[in-house]
């Protein structure tokens, strides 16, 4: 066995999967957090108000690394449900289901945030758009997806179906990503461009990517977070379990 | 090869024989969408412009949610009498066999509800251009339905109280067939072009026909590990 297969079973055993985790998680939640306040105040003191939407669109800096993440946070269940799937690796099962919750949270702060700002703005708080109700259709795939997952008592068979589900569900993300160019709806098209000049101001465009950037590190740091619990509760009965329950018993129960 | 075709003829025929010796459920999707839509009127008042607008809608959602209830049927009995795991375990190839028991659980299903749509929508005052497009329509969507119902149902199959789980799981894939579907009736009703909706929901029950037999079956080999 090469070195990097080798390296690989070893991130994928669940005691190193569970100590690498408690290691990386802090460190996520951490540089998330810093980064975070930044750009938070990067957006919301720094940047100049909008000529048309004065203060009211300083909203973004939430909403849109939300609707980022409520896309990435699938992709990431569903590569992972992909992997467990054609290689039954038990972490990624862990993974792909410890990011469901997560990817429903930030959809659902998407979908409130925008309501919030739309009331001002469009003058109502929900329209039936095509962006709005794709986004609104991937809440309901994470729900089934978390729903499912939940009424099977084997938990890697649970983990198996829900990530067959979430695989299924993935024809949506293209739907929500693309929906504002295909059906020209209320939502205003995507002002931020990977590729190609954005059309947003970098006073703008800073606070908004470090933001994204946080989103993602919290992200992580929670997926972690998830998965060292996940791996505890698969492997309950195991040695390395007991020898975590053991120490954190002789430690007061604090750890 | 042929006795992968006589295998399935053998499902084919199990099936309609099972469904022909208890015809008197075959009636309960129908009775359900013809009480749903009685419904509206009920809840919107008799006004016919207004029941005109939305029936084609009303009778979409109808036979969607008919469709919704009669899933549960399509593996259960298999499953608690055991024939579902000797099914899985034949040695023909089991999308085929499981496209087979689609087939029939849409024609004793779907067909029935698609044939009395225009009663359905004429309930509720459809403009005469809709009304044949509705079965059209139908004819278009509820096998898609079907085969996606099919692959949700084969994931809770072992489940006790599966109703509302399954709701949760296949209505949000249901969402862009009864887009194009009552899309395309609701043009025609005003007045527009309605054949791109129509294309669409062909394309999507061409992929469906080839790809949801072979995912039915890898989620199913799923429920019953």
């Amino acid at each position: 066995m090469n070195t990097l297969a080798l390296w690989f079973h070893r991130i994928g055993s669940p005691p190193t999967a569970y100590r690498l985790a408690g290691r990386i998680t802090p460190w996520m939640y951490g540089i998330g957090a810093v980064l975070g306040a930044v750009a938070l105040y990067g957006g919301l003191v720094l940047a100049p108000p909008d000529y048309q939407q004065g203060d009211a669109y300083r909203i973004i800096f939430i909403h849109v690394p939300s609707a980022w993440m409520s896309l990435f946070a699938y992709l990431f269940m569903a590569a992972n449900a992909f992997v467990a799937l054609v290689w039954r690796i038990k972490l990624s099962e862990i993974l792909a289901m410890a990011s469901a919750p997560i990817g429903a949270a930030f959809t659902l702060v998407t979908l409130v945030t925008g309501a919030l700002w739309g009331k001002p703005m469009w003058g109502t708080w929900w329209t039936w758009d095509a962006r709005l109700t794709s986004e609104l259709v991937l809440l309901f795939l994470y729900l089934g997806v978390i729903g499912l997952y939940h009424a099977i008592d084997d938990r890697r068979q649970a983990a198996r179906a829900a990530g067959f589900l979430a695989l299924i569900g993935i024809v949506n993300l293209p739907i929500v990503h693309f929906s504002v160019n295909w059906w020209n709806t209320l939502h205003q098209g995507s002002t931020v461009r990977l590729l190609g000049p954005s059309k947003i101001d970098a006073a703008m465009a800073w606070p908004l990517l470090l933001m994204a950037l946080a989103t993602h590190l919290w992200f992580f740091g929670s997926v972690l977070a998830r998965t060292r619990n996940g791996l505890l509760e698969l492997d309950a009965g195991k040695e390395w379990v007991r020898s975590i329950a053991l120490q954190g018993e002789s430690a007061g129960g604090s750890a | 090869m042929s006795s992968t075709l006589s295998a399935c003829g053998a499902v084919l025929r199990r099936d309609l024989t099972l469904v022909w010796r208890r015809r008197g459920d075959a009636a309960n999707p129908l009775l359900f969408a013809l009480m749903v839509v009685a419904l509206f009127p009920f809840a919107l008042g008799p006004e016919s412009a207004q029941l005109q607008r939305i029936a084609p809608g009303v009778v979409f959602v109808a036979v969607l949610l008919a469709g919704l209830l009669a899933l549960d049927t399509l593996f259960r009995g298999d499953y608690e009498d055991g024939s579902l795991e000797q099914l899985v375990l034949s040695p023909h190839p089991l999308p085929l066999l499981l496209a087979c028991k689609i087939a029939v659980h849409w024609l004793t299903t779907a067909l029935p509800l698609i044939l009395i749509s225009p009663l359905l929508g004429e309930m509720l005052h459809i403009t005469p251009e809709a009304r044949w497009l509705l079965p059209l329509g139908l004819l278009l969507a509820t096998p898609l339905l079907s085969l996606i119902g099919a692959v949700c149902v084969a994931l809770t199959v072992g489940m006790h109280r599966a109703g509302m789980l399954l709701a949760l799981l296949v209505l949000p894939l249901y969402v862009p067939a009864l887009i194009f579907g009552a899309g395309a009736c609701m043009a025609a009703q005003a007045g527009l072009p309605y054949l791109a909706p129509l294309l669409w929901l062909s394309a999507a029950l061409v992929l469906a026909l080839v790809l949801a037999p072979l995912a039915c079956a890898a989620a199913l080999r799923i429920s019953l590990a």
